[in-house]
């Protein structure tokens, strides 16, 4: 146990994550710096560290601070939020395999970014406003209709199955009724993509996430508490119902800002707080360790999927490829030793 | 099968109606698929009359409405009752064989896999007919199948939760791979927008005959496995005890809904929720006994089938919807409603 002390404030870790956490920051460091060397101009890791640290003017200060850095920067900043984001839901929800995906958000974001691709024809922000807009109403709509004196967790599971099939298939029908080429573009959206972020994107994307992810980490320690069941936290003076409201509120925050900045980029929220547990191996689910997993995640997928074939593919692609297999694996494991 | 297929109408708290008024029900259902069958072949974007129909089918002439009926509507009428009997029984079968009331064919990647499939087809292969592709999204269906079957062989023989697991995770792993493929090609994402959607038009009867030996035979085989499944309803080991055995029983029901949602999804594409959604209302409607379960989902899938496929030649007339989209507008609601009642049907 590691214990820091300053004035009244003090912080206790536990040494095993703090090791981790480091190791995961480092990973994420070198996948990073690769990124930043890797392109149709290559440039050698001494060029990008130099450019990083304002030692490079002209042409190689454009490549890896103004074209080559802000996609790095926003898989790591959406990466962390949405492991931070997975981890928030699967506390609350007790359930390893929840997500926000299960309340209709990925679907209704992409219903709402649909209609502005397809049918407004409209710019980025009004994309992204659609694509809030449409996250935020299906999610609403799929609580009040799993609402029956009170929301139960099967009766919200099968409601958002129902109503993310209607959206898939009106999504289906839009992109089918759309021009080929305006079709393509809001498919590559809807499998989530960093494709054409630049600066601006990033900052006020990050600067939301920031504040979510504060108001995540001030959650934290009630969190942890309520992982011992909802009595055994009241008991310890923890405001149960509130403090249950306001991570569920940070944890769809923290999606939505993701999709509607990028598109939904899938399963990152569900591995990275189940892989970052079993790395730190604690007993519940901590919000540090999952974001830089989420990151480090992010930024590989991101890596594999702008070099692994001749044009550019959606990040989403690889990270619903590495996903099924991880959770494949994981899967049998478990079943099979219970079996 | 043996006589050892139980005749059990419930646990007794769910008042299940006696054979005859099971019986009536069925009736009731054939009839009006026969009517829906008849108003298929009648609605469309000009609406044909009733004796126009009769002579399209008995007296051929070269009448223009006599063609739109032998060459559009009395094809895809065939189809969608096809489709959807396959679709039904197939849903029946995976949701007795996972004992989950809300499991639907498509869990065990099925779908994922013949999607691929036309995708490599289309993509790699330069594929460009319906006719041609079918028989890739056949192949993709039954090989993901046997995947899902290989990985679910545990020690204690195959187990259902490590199959849907399976499927789960295969499905992840290849429509990644199908959304890189056809992001990365336009004429494929063209062809794979309209086959994604589910469709039922187009689909001359000479491609749908050759499809049809093979959901015969998975409609036979669900029967001959229906009384062992009735009996593992009551648990494995009871079944066991029964004399039933169990991975033959599960290898056979496997081979039976590969046969009749991949023979489904090829002529149609992925259809969703009509395979989750019927066998559901059915047991609702007749209790446990998987035999009138088969017996009611052979009828009421063609029903919401062809309902909606109708529905979405009149909705945005003189536009039309693919059938695949309708059904999740039709069955969504359904599926919520029930949800929202009190007790919801358990298997």
């Amino acid at each position: 146990m590691l214990v820091l002390r300053h004035g009244r404030i003090a912080v206790r870790l536990e040494w095993r994550s703090v090791v981790v956490c480091a190791v995961l920051a480092l990973a994420a460091a070198g996948v990073a710096v690769l990124a930043l060397m890797t392109g149709s101009y290559q440039l050698g890791p001494g060029q990008v560290v130099s450019a990083l640290t304002g030692g490079e003017t002209g042409l190689v200060h454009d490549i890896v601070v103004e074209w080559r850095l802000p996609r790095v920067a926003a898989a790591l900043v959406f990466g962390a939020a949405l492991g931070v984001s997975g981890a928030v839901f699967q506390s609350i929800l007790r359930n390893p395999l929840a997500d926000p995906g299960i309340i209709g958000f990925s679907q209704g974001s992409y219903t709402g970014a649909l209609i502005v691709i397809l049918v407004v024809n409209g710019t980025y922000w009004q994309l992204v406003g659609g694509a809030l807009v449409g996250g935020m109403a299906t999610a609403l709509a799929v609580y009040l209709l799993a609402h029956r004196r009170g929301v139960q967790g099967f009766r919200l599971i099968i409601v958002g199955i129902g109503v993310s099939a209607m959206l898939d298939s009106l999504n289906t029908w839009l992109i089918l009724k759309a021009e080929l080429e305006q079709a393509m573009a809001a498919a590559a959206w809807g499998a989530g993509s960093l494709n054409g972020v630049s600066w601006d994107r990033v900052v006020i994307g990050g600067a939301c996430i920031a504040v979510f992810l504060l108001m995540a980490a001030m959650l934290s320690r009630p969190m942890r508490q309520m992982e011992l069941g909802d009595d055994a936290a009241a008991s310890q003076g923890v405001r149960v119902s509130p403090v249950r409201l306001g991570l569920i509120a940070v944890g769809v925050a923290l999606t939505a800002t993701v999709t509607a900045a990028s598109g939904p980029i899938a399963f990152i929220s569900l591995l990275a707080p189940q892989i970052a547990r079993r790395l730190a191996r604690t007993a519940g689910i901590t919000l540090a360790p999952a974001a830089l997993v989420g990151a480090l995640l992010c930024l590989a997928a991101d890596y594999i999927a702008q070099h692994i074939a001749p044009t550019p593919l959606p990040v989403g692609i690889i990270t619903v490829m590495l996903g099924g297999g991880y959770l494949g694996r994981l899967l049998f494991t478990e079943a099979r030793r219970r079996l | 099968m043996t006589a050892l297929a139980l005749r059990h109408d419930g646990p007794g708290t769910v008042p299940v109606p006696g054979p005859r008024r099971r019986l009536i029900g069925l009736v009731v259902a054939l009839v009006v698929l026969l009517l829906l069958l008849v108003l298929s072949v009648m609605i469309g974007s000009t609406a044909i009359a009733p004796s126009v129909v009769w002579d399209a089918l008995f007296h051929p002439s070269a009448d223009i409405d006599q063609f739109a009926i032998r060459d559009y509507r009395l094809p895809r009428t065939v189809a969608g009752l096809v489709v959807g009997a396959a679709l039904g029984v197939s849903g029946a079968l995976i949701q007795a064989l996972t004992r989950n009331p809300l499991a639907d064919p498509g869990i065990l990647g099925l779908h994922a896999g013949a999607s691929f499939a036309v995708t490599v087809a289309v993509g790699l292969l330069g594929v460009r007919d319906i006719g041609g592709y079918m028989w890739f999204a056949f192949a993709g269906a039954l090989i993901v199948t046997l995947m899902v079957l290989a990985l679910g062989a545990t020690r204690q023989g195959q187990s259902p939760v490590v199959m849907v697991l399976a499927g789960v995770c295969i499905g992840a792993v290849l429509r990644g791979a199908g959304s890189a493929l056809e992001l990365t090609n336009p004429a494929a994402f063209d062809v794979m927008r309209a086959w994604n959607a589910g469709s039922i038009v187009a689909r001359p009867l000479d491609l749908v005959w050759p499809i049809v030996p093979f959901l015969v035979v998975g409609l036979v085989l669900a029967v001959v496995v229906s009384g062992s499944l009735n009996a593992m309803a009551l648990g494995d080991d009871l079944a066991a005890a029964q004399g039933v055995r169990l991975t033959r029983t599960r290898v056979l029901a496997i081979i039976a809904l590969t046969l009749l949602a991949g023979g489904a999804t090829a002529i149609a594409g992925p259809i969703g929720f009509v395979g989750l959604m019927v066998p559901h209302v059915a047991r609702w409607i007749v209790g446990p006994n998987q035999r009138w379960i088969f017996a009611y989902s052979v009828l009421l899938a063609p029903i919401l089938l062809l309902a909606s496929d109708i529905l979405g030649r009149v909705v945005m007339h003189p536009s039309e919807i693919p059938v695949g989209i309708v059904t999740a507008f039709v069955g969504a609601p359904v599926l919520i409603v029930l949800v929202r009642r009190k007790k919801a049907s358990r298997l």
